[in-house]
């Protein structure tokens, strides 16, 4: 049984991404002294560079998670970032009370209209891409440009700041010990994983990606599927701009989420997952929103000057692609062959 | 579906022409008052506004003397020299400038110049000769940071360790304010020692997220914290309020821009001192104008009258802020 679940591990396309995310740990141990892995308990929660990465890489995770249902689907969305800014946005807005002032600043509708904007950006992105059937890419630059824009209509331009101990909890809350924002992402992951698993969609997701035509001759609602996982898509960039406006305590349009949405194509790309649509992995591409935050960790511990940090970060993800390419990466486990 | 698209963009095109041109009405000249000609970039942040704002109501107040014409680029330098040209057209008496970037003006300045209508670079410079422009007025970014080093030796009796959070790689702003603090800590106080230094890209979330680091890097030895920005400094608070320390307290901030929310900050006593960067430029812009106008050579370098504000003080100046 033990065997088989280890099989099923290094066959599956989680391996490489979770040897890529231990190894970077590993290596951050090694070089700080085992500094780098030391959790303390601070104020009853654990506090320490781990929980950051988990804390600071849930936004990422809520992308990638999305990102992978609509590359799966061979589309892509690149307005996620400006989704960010636009739920932040309304939140903060709402709670001044400078949005919707009869409700009074109540936390509980500022969510929820963030979450309900998110949603409807995805529903807008999801009809260009399945019904006016304009390219992925094309379809969402448009709210990616637009999108701060109506952020910052919202906000007027100004960083909106807010003073809720209900909103902060979002990002500085501790549930067990642990952060809250991480809650969140295993709340979305089992719910996107049963959807997937136990429905035939993930299915009907994946053939989508890989032939439209003979899905929608098989019978596949092709155009509500597309729709869908832009919806889903909007709905965790909303999420993440929640958790990134909560964690500065107000709405700064003109940062929030800017250029993320490269940052979480690349998690689901290091994840393993064909860009071209088709067959996908959540749980690798959670790996890869990991891999991703734990670079930028180790570049602030190890005190990589700012002028190399780009470069230091390109290499890092060159280094990663190429251990999973299967040309080099198989060479490093030569007994996969004689395992199957 | 398609062929509707292609019509209204199409239309919003057509539209958008009609629109930049129509602005190039000609001015009615000899009526004695100053005429301005504005081109601004854009609204990019919050500090820009507050210029541009500050610009559109002195020149309201003053109506009867000041004519301003403002042009916004968008963001964009064929733009701001499409404004120039059409304020050489109406026959502006003086025209401000702040350049989006910082070459490709040398045909278009030339023009201005043999028009015989001197060019007031407002916030920024552009990378021209000194013959194409008349003055600039703006901050010393090099100054904020020297002001900035003393301010931080006041508060730590010149004996600490801090740490620094810098603009955006490469950014002049950055550069300067980084290198104007440093130079005076090691000149001046010896006993201050800067741990460590790295961007966070002048906006809050990654100020937090570095200071974050910093905290677990270095702990309580940190006595201090330096920020190229209020924002930054700003994040930075929220990370040390979570790691159990007491900002402004613990941890003394210094940071530049004079934005409100450090201010706000200042008055709850979680941060100490912000040296201002001020975008309120209009009066020194416009008199700077006026005295163009009369013939009067202006100093090459006008540097925009700045001050630094204090957490004792904070509460009081609160109210005054603008932006």
């Amino acid at each position: 049984m033990t065997m088989k679940l280890i099989k099923k591990y290094r066959d599956g396309r989680i391996f490489w991404p979770s040897m890529v995310f231990f190894a970077i740990l590993v290596f951050n141990t090694l070089i700080s002294g085992g500094e780098f892995l030391s959790i303390t308990i601070m104020d009853g929660h654990f506090y320490g560079r781990l929980i950051d990465i988990f804390r600071n890489g849930s936004k990422l995770m809520l992308l990638a998670m999305g990102m992978t249902f609509v590359i799966a689907s061979g589309g892509i969305d690149i307005s996620v970032g400006s989704v960010m800014a636009i739920a932040g946005a309304i939140a903060c807005s709402v709670i001044r009370g400078n949005l919707f002032p009869a409700l009074q600043g109540s936390v509980f509708f500022a969510l929820v209209l963030a979450l309900a904007a998110g949603a409807l950006c995805g529903a807008w992105n999801g009809f260009l891409v399945s019904r006016v059937k304009i390219q992925p890419m094309v379809a969402t630059l448009i709210l990616m440009v637009a999108g701060r824009g109506i952020a910052q209509l919202i906000t007027n331009g100004k960083i909106i700041t807010v003073n809720s101990q209900a909103y902060y909890f979002i990002n500085g809350g501790y549930i067990l010990g642990l952060p809250f924002p991480l809650y969140l992402v295993m709340a979305l992951f089992a719910g996107a994983l049963v959807f997937t698993k136990k429905t035939a969609f993930g299915l009907f997701l994946a053939s989508s990606g890989i032939n439209e035509k003979s899905s929608r001759l098989a019978g596949i609602e092709v155009e509500n599927i597309k729709l869908l996982v832009y919806v889903f898509c909007g709905l965790a960039a909303a999420g993440a701009g929640l958790i990134e406006s909560s964690g500065i305590k107000g709405a700064d349009c003109n940062n929030a989420g800017l250029m993320i949405e490269l940052d979480a194509i690349l998690s689901v790309a290091i994840g393993g997952n064909l860009l071209t649509g088709g067959r996908f992995s959540l749980g690798a591409s959670l790996f890869g929103a990991l891999i991703i935050q734990s670079i930028t960790t180790t570049i602030y511990a190890m005190g990589v000057p700012p002028e190399v940090i780009q470069l230091v970060k390109a290499l890092l993800v060159i280094t990663i692609s190429l251990i999973q390419s299967e040309k080099i990466g198989l060479k490093l486990i030569p007994a996969k062959e004689a395992v199957s | 579906m398609k062929k509707i698209l292609g019509i209204l963009l199409c239309l919003a095109l057509a539209a958008g022409f009609a629109f930049a041109n129509g602005s190039a009405e000609k001015t009615e000249t000899g009526s004695g008052k100053l005429v301005v000609g504005f081109a601004q970039i854009g609204q990019e942040s919050g500090w820009r506004d507050a210029e541009t704002a500050s610009l559109q109501w002195y020149a309201s107040r003053n109506i009867d003397t000041i004519e301003l014409h403002f042009a916004d680029a968008q963001q964009k330098q064929e733009n701001q020299i499409k404004a120039i040209r059409s304020f050489i057209d109406m026959g502006v008496d003086v025209i401000g400038l702040a350049p989006v970037v910082e070459t490709g003006w040398d045909a278009v300045l030339m023009e201005v110049k043999e028009a015989g209508i001197p060019v007031i670079f407002l916030d920024r410079e552009a990378d021209v000769d000194d013959s194409l422009y008349a003055t600039f007025i703006g901050s010393d970014f090099i100054l904020e940071g020297q002001n900035a080093a003393v301010e931080m030796g006041r508060l730590l009796n010149g004996k600490g360790k801090i740490v620094e959070l810098e603009g955006t790689v490469g950014a002049s702003v950055a550069n300067d304010r980084k290198a104007g603090f440093d130079d005076t800590i090691a000149k001046q106080f010896p006993g201050i020692e800067i741990l460590g230094s790295q961007t966070g890209d002048f906006n809050r979330a990654k100020g937090k997220e570095v200071m974050e680091s910093f905290l677990k890097t270095y702990g309580s030895e940190i006595k201090g914290v330096y920020g190229h920005n209020d924002d930054m400094v700003l994040g930075a608070i929220e990370a040390i309020k979570e790691a159990g320390l007491k900002p402004g307290k613990d941890i003394v901030t210094v940071s530049i821009d004079g934005v409100k929310g450090v201010f706000e900050a200042m008055a709850a006593g979680e941060a100490n001192v912000t040296v201002e960067c001020n975008p309120l430029l209009a009066p020194q812009f416009f008199q700077a104008a006026a005295d163009l106008k009369a013939g009067k050579t202006l100093p090459r370098w006008i540097k925009s009258d700045e001050g630094i504000y204090r957490a004792d003080t904070a509460a009081k100046d609160l109210p005054t802020r603008q932006y």
